[in-house]
């Protein structure tokens, strides 16, 4: 490959930032600004499919490389995919256009600002997805932390001001251990590039410092309980588009971490913090699931599920088997499908409404039934049921944990059906019932475009949950490959401690 | 034979210094041709100091004076930030009415004080460029004589200052009386075991030397003085004598003392972990800008101090890479002081600030990356500042110095973050005047795209610390 092709995704937003940035502001200009906008991330989108299609996954190689000196002698620029980080990165691009559409009326006032931002983030999600060095995987990480705060600062609701410090405090906080970590890896074996470090592998007597190091930054981000409490708040506040891309991206740059990074380099530790892992997905799942039954506000019941499937993902993850990873790594596809397409649907009728308190809907279902529709669908989805991508990622995690511990796998397995009580209790509440609030038939069914932004994401929830051998064949080489050489390492260091 | 081309600069600055006084005593209403020859006469010194730079090492006047790597490039340093002071303050300085002959001279004495102190080898010069410094700086604060701030900052400087330069000259003498010279390289062979004599010598100047860059527990002028200042003086304190301060620490710790790196290093963890968290936590309360800008100037010389901990080349050139990046980001933040005008006043306080954003578009964006990289997030240059240090600090094992510095950053990340939700998030005052002359906006410009595209070629600055090499 001589054209760059990573580089360039994750830099095209930059460059479509920067046009838009410089370009002249005036009240007629704004609706254009956002058509560029969403011209390059479709842009960006193409050229993603485009990857995807030119990829291969019969191999678990990092492909695409690209390695260009950065800081001399010490850290290199180094970019790659493989089948895990390749769908993270179309998951991006898809979620962004989608986001630019849905930007409308609610953010009136420095629309191009935002757009700059939304573009900004997209940048450094990508990055973060496809960096095969650590610190240049910390820059992106860390980054996006600029773009986050100023979308939920500037365009949130009341309490944003809170909310922003919050978000950004805690995660800043989460990751400056990790940043020690990182340098300390350097010392410790000389480099920081990722497939160097999977060759020769890190001394098993500094792996668990360094593994709560990174995990310490990855449960803030996941969220993680007992850390996820900044997550409510900042989804409360964001406006739908900051939401969307809070809950259906950056939440997965941790899960996604832990596959690559923890298991990747501290496999030995990865195996001696299970049982801490296990038992704080379960209270995740668990505990937030029964948080998210008694919310009374649309986001925070939504943001809580989040939560909760997330603690999912960590359970997956763990189990260091084929199924739970793969599983895992479903799950947060879904889950980004699903959570944006939530927020969005949540964002369709408070921006007719403008409030997110449950009571104040009922009876929705006679004035807007196409709404009613697919919100159904992605209700369903968000429970797990069969023929939704919601379910093959949760079976899957299921499966992996079954193989693993029993017991473990029946409580999580009763976070699914807290998970259809809560959902559905939300969906009955809004949709069903009788229609009390006089407000509320002043509204309409969804727009072209509304129908346009959540048709696209129920299409990929049931299609992928008919079909999910395209996302399985793609993850399945480079997940094998990870299990194997995690076992090798766990196995040899056990065998080392036997003689 | 001396030749006196090492010291050509020196010997420039001296006569433009003299040539000057005697225009501005002879030619009435001189002082804007002062101003601009002061200026012209700092770019000819960045030239005639640009021409040593080839220089690997030589001495003069018997050993008391060096010219190496470490010295040319403080004074290219220490050159270019006088520069842009002059370049941004002019029309504060007219504005405020203290646009006088005496000014330009002043900053120039104390720019020749400082050369001779970056170029010290030896305790009496080294002194003697402080106190050159020192007197010009005491002038300088209390420059604005009819406001009463401005000579309550001047008096507290010069008490202050006076006690630790006489701690500091305790120092000299205790050092000179156990190892029998002056001369950094005598000294440096002279020591064969730990004496406790040099020891307190050691403590007395490094107590001097803490004071001169405000670290904990020696910080108190700061704040007040910051305030107190005309703005324009803030800048050159927040700027000039922080790198003559470091390349003294640098030569004083690393030449005749390094062998007793034992006894100092502890001091020098204390002052950076004490400087690093007070400068972070006692920041969050301030409502006036300067103010705010003092302790976040501690909290940062806490870093550049922590590099110097480590006793290996690497933790000296992170330090002067923390220090070049920390004079871009104040010099881009005084900038945009500077820019807070209405109607021939100027603004200081935070609250000033809110809601720049609406009318400000450009320079609120200048803000919000200047103080993202002073609250070193990635991927700006406050990041890689922070990060060279931790880097020679880990490489040592000082884990819990490291682990301290970063949660400190967090605490900081409070305030500057503080900063960016009046600008973004509050509701819009007043708009500004707009019409700011071509230095001041060009010197913003080039500071704050320096912070925002450092990380693209970060080697550009790190292949020419490399070459300092002083252990």
């Amino acid at each position: 490959m001589n054209i760059p092709i990573l580089s360039s995704l994750i830099l095209l937003p930059t460059v479509g930032a920067f046009f838009i940035f410089f370009a002249k502001s005036n009240k007629k200009k704004y609706q254009s600004s956002k058509y560029v906008a969403l011209f390059i991330s479709l842009a960006n989108f193409l050229l993603s499919l485009y990857l995807w299609f030119i990829f291969d996954n019969t191999v678990s190689e990092f492909q695409f490389v690209e390695n260009r000196k950065w800081i001399a002698g010490f850290v290199n620029y180094k970019v790659g995919v493989d089948g895990i980080s390749i769908l993270f990165i179309i998951l991006t691009t898809f979620i962004t256009p989608l986001c630019i559409i849905s930007v409308n009326s609610t953010i009136e006032n420095r629309l191009k600002d935002f757009l700059v931002a939304i573009l900004l983030m997209e940048t450094l999600m990508i990055g973060v997805f496809c960096s095969l060095d650590l610190l240049v995987f910390y820059l992106f990480f860390e980054g996006g932390l600029i773009p986050m705060f100023l979308i939920i600062g500037i365009w949130g609701g009341e309490r944003r001001v809170y909310s922003a410090f919050k978000f950004f405090l805690y995660t800043l906080l989460g990751s400056v251990l990790m940043l020690i970590a990182i340098i300390s890896i350097y010392w410790i074996t000389g480099t920081t590039d990722v497939e160097k470090l999977y060759e020769i592998g890190i001394d098993v007597k500094y792996q668990n410092l360094l593994w709560l190091a990174f995990f310490t930054s990855f449960a803030v981000k996941t969220p993680m309980w007992p850390v996820h409490t900044w997550l409510p708040d900042a989804h409360v506040e964001a406006p739908t588009a900051g939401s969307v891309l809070l809950a259906a991206i950056l939440l997965k740059m941790a899960g996604y971490g832990f596959i690559r990074f923890s298991l990747g380099l501290f496999p030995v530790a990865s195996e001696y913090f299970i049982p801490l892992i296990y038992l704080l997905s379960l209270v995740a799942i668990i505990y937030t699931s029964l948080v998210a039954l008694m919310q009374d506000d649309m986001k925070k019941l939504i943001a809580y599920s989040s939560v909760a499937h997330m603690g999912f993902v960590t359970l997956g993850i763990f189990t260091m088997t084929q199924q739970g990873i793969e599983g895992s790594i479903f799950q947060m596809v879904s889950h980004g499908l699903l959570s944006a397409a939530l927020f969005l649907s949540v964002g369709v009728i408070y921006d007719r409404m403008h409030t997110r308190l449950i009571s104040q809907y009922g009876g929705i279902v006679s004035i807007m039934p196409k709404y009613a529709i697919v919100f159904m669908i992605f209700t369903l989805g968000a429970i797990g049921l069969p023929g939704t991508t919601g379910f093959i990622g949760e079976f899957l995690i299921l499966m992996g944990t079954f193989k693993k511990n029993f017991l473990v796998a029946t409580i999580a397995s009763l976070g699914v059906i807290l998970a259809a009580a809560y959902m559905l209790w939300l969906y009955k509440r809004v949709i069903f019932g009788k229609l009390t609030n006089d407000n509320l038939k002043k509204m309409v069914d969804l727009k072209k475009s509304e129908i346009l932004i959540l048709w696209s994401l129920a299409v990929p929830t049931i299609l992928f949950g008919f079909y999910p051998e395209p996302l399985i064949n793609t993850i399945e080489v480079s997940v094998s490959n990870l299990i194997e050489m995690y076992n090798l390492n766990v196995e040899n260091y056990l065998v080392k401690n036997s003689q | 034979m001396i030749d006196l081309n090492l010291v050509l600069p020196e010997i420039f600055i001296s006569l433009a210094l003299m040539f000057l006084l005697i225009v501005g005593v002879f030619k009435k209403n001189s002082s804007s041709l002062i101003y601009n020859l002061t200026t012209l006469s700092l770019f000819v010194l960045l030239a005639l100091v640009l021409n040593l730079s080839h220089i690997e090492e030589a001495f003069i006047f018997n050993q008391s004076y060096k010219i190496d790597h470490l010295s040319n490039f403080m004074k290219i340093l220490t050159l270019i930030s006088a520069i842009f002071v002059m370049l941004t303050s002019s029309k504060y300085l007219k504005l405020t009415k203290i646009f006088k002959i005496e000014y330009p001279v002043l900053i120039l004495s104390s720019i020749l004080g400082m050369m001779v102190m970056i170029s010290s080898n030896d305790l009496i010069v080294f002194y003697m460029g402080l106190e050159l410094q020192s007197l010009a700086l005491y002038v300088l604060a209390s420059f604005n004589r009819d406001n009463l701030l401005s000579t309550e900052s001047g008096l507290k400087y010069f008490v202050l200052s006076a006690l630790s330069s006489g701690l500091l000259l305790y120092g000299c003498s205790l050092i000179y009386g156990f190892s029998g010279s002056t001369n950094f390289n005598e000294i440096a062979i002279s020591i064969s075991n730990v004496q406790y004599g040099l020891t307190f010598g050691i403590v007395f100047i490094l107590v001097g030397l803490a004071f001169k860059i405000s670290a904990v527990p020696f910080h108190m002028w700061a704040p007040d003085v910051y305030q107190g200042s005309p703005t324009s003086v803030t800048l050159f304190f927040a700027i000039l004598p922080k790198i003559a301060a470091l390349t003294v620490f640098i030569r004083f710790l690393y030449v005749p003392f390094i062998s007793m790196i034992d006894q100092w290093q502890m001091i020098i963890i204390f002052l950076s972990i004490a400087s690093m968290i007070f400068g972070a936590i006692a920041a969050i309360g301030q409502k006036n800008l300067k103010r705010l800008v003092a302790y976040s100037s501690i909290s940062h010389m806490g870093y550049a101090l922590a590099g110097l901990t480590t006793g290996t080349n690497e933790g000296i050139q992170s330090s002067i890479i923390y220090l070049s990046i920390y004079l871009v980001m104040n010099l881009a933040l005084f900038s945009c002081i500077f820019m807070m005008r209405r109607n021939e006043n100027y603004f200081e306080n935070i609250d000033d600030l809110s809601g720049l954003s609406k009318n400000h578009p450009v320079l609120s964006f200048s803000m919000l990356i200047i103080l993202f990289s002073l609250a070193g997030i990635p991927p700006l240059a406050g990041f890689f500042a922070k990060f060279y240090i931790f880097k020679a600090v880990i490489e040592q094992s000082m884990y819990f110095l490291a682990i301290v510095g970063l949660l400190s950053t967090v605490i900081a990340a409070f305030y500057y973050l503080r900063i960016i939700k009046i600008i973004y998030f509050d509701s819009e005052k007043e708009k500004y005047d707009k019409d700011h002359p071509i230095g001041l906006k060009l010197s913003l410009l080039l500071s704050t795209t320096f912070i925002l595209i450092y990380f693209i070629y970060p080697n550009a600055i790190n292949d020419l610390v490399s070459k300092i090499n002083i252990i």
